[in-house]
């Protein structure tokens, strides 16, 4: 294998810093439409006293579940020993961190009293799972920041597997967290399932691979580095097998509901008569989120341009967003059965289906999430040595032809 | 007309005992009531039965005093507007028979939105009460999403007008509170209770679980009563019958 060097890009050309612009105009825009609900209060969202957690939490909670999967790829080289994942071990780490503090931000940003933050973290109910879940956070940045310290510091490096293994147990952690937030509450149909964490995990591998593959191939186009087929068909691989992976879990997860008569409503809803929610699992999720991707993963007309393997992971990403859309609002939309047999209404929306419209604000709150992880990870590429100078065969593999 | 020195001094014993006595009994009167020192006790589990079987369509006595008593006034936005109880048709598909009830926060022993508050704002008094600190509410709505009942309201927009006794505001989260400003000051009585009672149809009946001697008490113990949603186990406050 050739010697591997890291360097910073150089960032100084007028295409990064308008990337760079781009990012900044998206957060802008984010940052823009939390004021104006927090101004105006919650009533100016598309949210109400059914659907309370909408459009930013679908972002947030993509985000959060992505970024404890970015970190696999730099897991499976220190932890599980694979070399040739190990000169993406850095970007990976970074890319975990920066799409944490996006989906983190969503989820304050949209908090009813975003100015009382503090007390979230000085008062603790240790019987919560949110609770729980903003020390995972926080302490996944100390840990992963830890490991890139091990990776760039040469001295450290002889406690790279030993952070390596720390940051891969603590992210296994926090997604069986962030999948309990919903595992755990008992009175909603959709979300009473211990397979929600495990699926959550998976998720996490396939979201958070996609998003790598995507920022990896830009990252090198742009920057004009050398990447070798033989790194991007072994993440293609994977990614194609963790799709199927997370097809095969909500397949468990769908025909366990259809088993138990008292699940029976809400698997009806969503794969059957649930309008929008039926329309974005089949359509967005499996469809365009699953399956055209898996095509384009396996059929080499397709996944031999680079474009195309992109935009492949591009539909990955979009269909992670419509999963977690049908699971979060479609699990709110469909009443809550307080009297389970009957026929139920009220002044307050019981027995009926949850309205929900995502709200133009709404959804800029979540891009400007996805525009902070994406301004952080490339203004930290410019600043310390992430990237290899080159990806080409030869350097990751020593066995393989070199690159034509 | 001339008054007997015998008849002077019974008069003037009666005066002096009956002033020596009636600050007692003003004095026992005020022992109902905790002062704003002394903790919630144990001792009491404060709750409500309600009859469903008297409760009818059309009668909303008990939401309209509810509102009132806490100034809950409505924006027109059915959906963000808070509602701390509500009057629910609950109507049997294959025999069209009908139930007419009102739903509020259901004051569980084991209540899920205490223990999903990562703020410790949704909390349990002693005595059964289950509220929101305003203070430390956060409103992330988590518990919005644990609560059964769909008794939790986050408010939507600025209020104002608060009653010193009902701190509300926006960005935080509410729910019936069992009238525990009432509780406290010694009326035994929420406000929903007693315009049923005067107003409507009696249909809701207030007290203390605990004691056996409460008319509540004891027709928990004679007549058969339900939770709503007893498979999660959550010991409700609220008890229906006729359901």
């Amino acid at each position: 294998m050739k010697q591997l060097t890291y360097d910073m890009i150089k960032g100084t050309s007028f295409g990064y810093w308008t990337l760079l612009g781009i990012f900044g105009v998206l957060i802008a825009a984010g940052l823009g439409s939390a004021y104006y609900m927090e101004t105006n209060g919650h009533y100016v969202t598309g949210m109400n006293n059914q659907i309370v957690w909408g459009m930013p939490h679908v972002f947030a909670v993509f985000l959060i579940v992505a970024a404890s999967g970015a970190l696999n790829v730099a897991s499976i080289g220190s932890v599980f020993g694979k070399t040739m994942y190990k000169p993406l071990a850095r970007l990976s780490a970074l890319l975990a961190i920066a799409l944490l503090v996006g989906g983190l931000a969503i989820l304050v940003l949209d908090l009813g009293r975003p100015d009382r933050l503090i007390i979230s973290m000085t008062i603790y109910n240790f019987k919560s799972i949110f609770a729980w879940n903003m020390i995972l956070y926080s302490g996944f940045i100390a840990v992963v920041g830890i490991y890139i310290w091990t990776m760039m510091q040469h001295n450290l490096k002889k406690y790279n597997r030993a952070a390596g293994m720390g940051a891969f147990i603590w992210r296994l952690t926090l997604t069986t967290g962030t999948g309990s937030i919903f595992g755990f509450l008992v009175a909603r149909s959709a979300y009473d399932a211990a397979i929600m964490a495990p699926m959550f995990i998976i998720m996490s591998f396939s979201f958070g691979l996609a998003i790598f593959l995507i920022y990896l191939i830009a990252t090198y186009h742009l920057t004009g580095r050398p990447l070798g087929d033989v790194i991007v068909n072994r993440l293609r691989k994977l990614l194609g097998i963790f799709v199927i992976s997370v097809l095969y879990f909500v397949l468990v997860y769908h025909l366990t509901n259809l088993y138990l008569a008292e699940h029976s409503g809400i698997e009806r809803f969503i794969l059957l008569d649930g309008g929008i929610y039926t329309k974005v699992f089949w359509i967005d999720q499996i469809i365009i989120g699953s399956l055209i991707p898996l095509l384009i993963f396996y059929v080499p007309v397709f996944y031999k341009s680079r474009l195309m393997l992109s935009f492949g992971a591009l539909l990955v990403v979009f269909g992670g967003l419509a999963q977690l859309y049908v699971i979060i609002i479609g699990g709110q939309a469909y009443p809550l059965q307080i009297f389970p047999g009957m026929e139920v209404s009220s002044s307050f929306g019981d027995g009926q289906t949850g309205n929900y419209t995502a709200t133009p604000a709404e959804i800029l709150l979540g891009i400007g999430g996805v525009g902070i992880a994406l301004a952080a990870a490339t203004f930290a590429i410019k600043i310390l040595p992430f990237l290899p100078q080159s990806l080409a065969n030869e350097v990751v593999d020593p066995h393989s032809t070199p690159t034509t | 007309m001339s008054i007997s020195r015998r008849k002077f001094m019974q008069a003037g014993a009666a005066a002096v005992t009956g002033a020596a006595i009636a600050p007692g009994i003003h004095l026992v009167e005020l022992a109902q009531a905790r002062s704003p020192e002394e903790a919630a006790s144990t001792a009491k589990r404060w709750g409500l039965l309600i009859d469903s079987e008297k409760c009818t369509a059309g009668c909303s006595f008990c939401v309209d005093a509810c509102h009132t008593e806490h100034n809950i006034t409505s924006n027109n936005r059915p959906e963000t507007d808070a509602q701390w109880i509500r009057k629910v048709t609950a109507k049997d598909p294959d025999t069209g028979y009908t139930h007419y009830l009102p739903v509020m926060c259901q004051h569980c022993e084991k209540p899920p939105c205490v223990d999903v508050c990562p703020t410790g704002a949704s909390f349990k008094r002693a005595d059964g009460i289950v509220l929101v600190d305003k203070h430390i509410c956060i409103g992330c709505r988590y518990c919005m999403m644990a609560c059964p009942y769909k008794a939790r309201s986050f408010i939507h927009e600025e209020i104002t007008n608060q009653k010193s006794y009902v701190p509300r505001g926006k960005g935080t989260v509410e729910s019936c509170t069992l009238c525990v400003h009432k509780i406290d000051r010694g009326d035994n009585n929420t406000a929903c209770a007693e315009a049923c009672t005067e107003f409507g149809n009696d249909a809701i009946l207030f007290g203390d679980l605990s004691d056996l001697k409460t008319e509540i008490a004891k027709r928990r113990k004679t007549e058969p009563s339900r939770q709503l949603r007893s498979d999660l186990n959550l010991n409700t406050g609220v008890r229906y019958q006729g359901l």
